[in-house]
């Protein structure tokens, strides 16, 4: 059993170049439930919380808490971009469990987030900095150290981006793997139907779906906050 | 033989080998969570402080374990080296 990229649906203008994949119309879905989300949890909103408001007043004070343990006080702006990046990290793998593909199991959508991560890193180092302070500081603590430091930069992005889409696509290979070992397994036992698929699957699934996918949301928005967090000094 | 069936042989050998990658992060991760829960019992009050710490250390420290899976994944699925020969 092979297990395939996302699946390319339909091109743009009939563009080779511009490709409507699954991982889009999946993170459209996504996208879509975020927003009702959102306007469901703050519909009707009245001073003393009650029922859905205790949810999305907890989710804000849970970001904002975290945003300013790791980032320091005066840092409440970040706090839109790491609840956006958490939601959607967090969604986008557990769209799994509705039988989509996982919106993370493909390295376009978290290297797009990695990159986004990376220049909001050098634009808070410059404007912390100055611009001649982030020149200089590629050439510290010496100045053969300049191509090394380049590479660590541009390192960044790359292991934020390779870890979250590693971590997902993995559990997506070892789940279909499983799944074809457990069908062939029941075909060699002479069983007509199945029999060995129904359940044990859904063991790892719990492992690779469920708690890996929160895990990484929560590692990819911490790392983002550590990152900008230190480049403001 | 054909070259074809030769270079996705080798290449099913060197994903193998590639995760043997997977045994550092293993021994890193085991020993950290170790440590933690050592740092725990000690000061069982500042639990959710060393957790946090933790998870974000075991991710950093996973990051070669994952380097060596997508060498592995590349090796197998989408192996830049047949169809050349």
């Amino acid at each position: 059993m092979a297990v395939h990229g996302p699946e390319v649906y339909t091109y743009l203008f009939g563009n080779p170049s511009l490709p409507i994949t699954e991982t889009m119309v999946n993170y459209w879905i996504v996208m879509l439930f975020i927003l009702f989300l959102c306007i469901f949890l703050t519909h009707g909103m009245k001073k003393i919380p009650k029922g859905k408001q205790v949810i999305a007043e907890k989710i804000v004070l849970m970001v904002d808490n975290l945003v300013d343990q790791n980032m320091g006080p005066n840092s409440r702006i970040y706090s839109p971009y790491i609840a956006t990046l958490l939601m959607s990290s967090a969604f986008g793998s557990l769209v799994s469990l509705v039988a989509l593909r996982s919106v993370t199991a493909d390295l376009n959508t978290t290297l797009g987030w990695a990159l986004i991560t990376f220049v909001m890193i050098t634009y808070t180092k410059i404007r912390y900095g100055g611009f001649k302070n982030y020149l200089k500081s590629f050439t510290e603590p010496i100045a053969v150290m300049l191509p090394l430091n380049i590479i660590s930069e541009c390192a960044t992005p790359v292991s934020m981006s390779f870890r979250h889409f590693g971590n997902i696509a993995g559990g997506l290979v070892i789940t279909t793997l499983l799944l074809s070992a457990l069908g062939s397994l029941s075909t060699m036992l002479h069983i007509p139907i199945p029999l060995l698929q129904i359940g044990i699957p859904g063991v790892t699934s719990l492992y690779f779906d469920l708690f890996s996918g929160c895990i990484q949301a929560f590692i990819f928005s911490m790392l983002t906050m550590a990152y900008v967090g230190s480049a403001k000094e | 033989m054909d070259p074809n069936a030769f270079v996705a042989g080798l290449s099913a050998l060197g994903a193998g080998l590639a995760m043997i990658g997977g045994l550092g992060p293993g021994i890193g991760q085991g020993y950290a969570t170790g440590q933690a829960c050592a740092a725990i019992g000690r000061q069982p009050e500042s639990q959710s402080d060393v957790t946090r710490t933790m998870i974000l250390g075991i991710a950093l420290s996973e990051s070669t374990g994952i380097y060596a899976l997508i060498i592995a994944l590349i090796l197998l699925f989408a192996n830049p080296f047949v169809g050349n020969f």
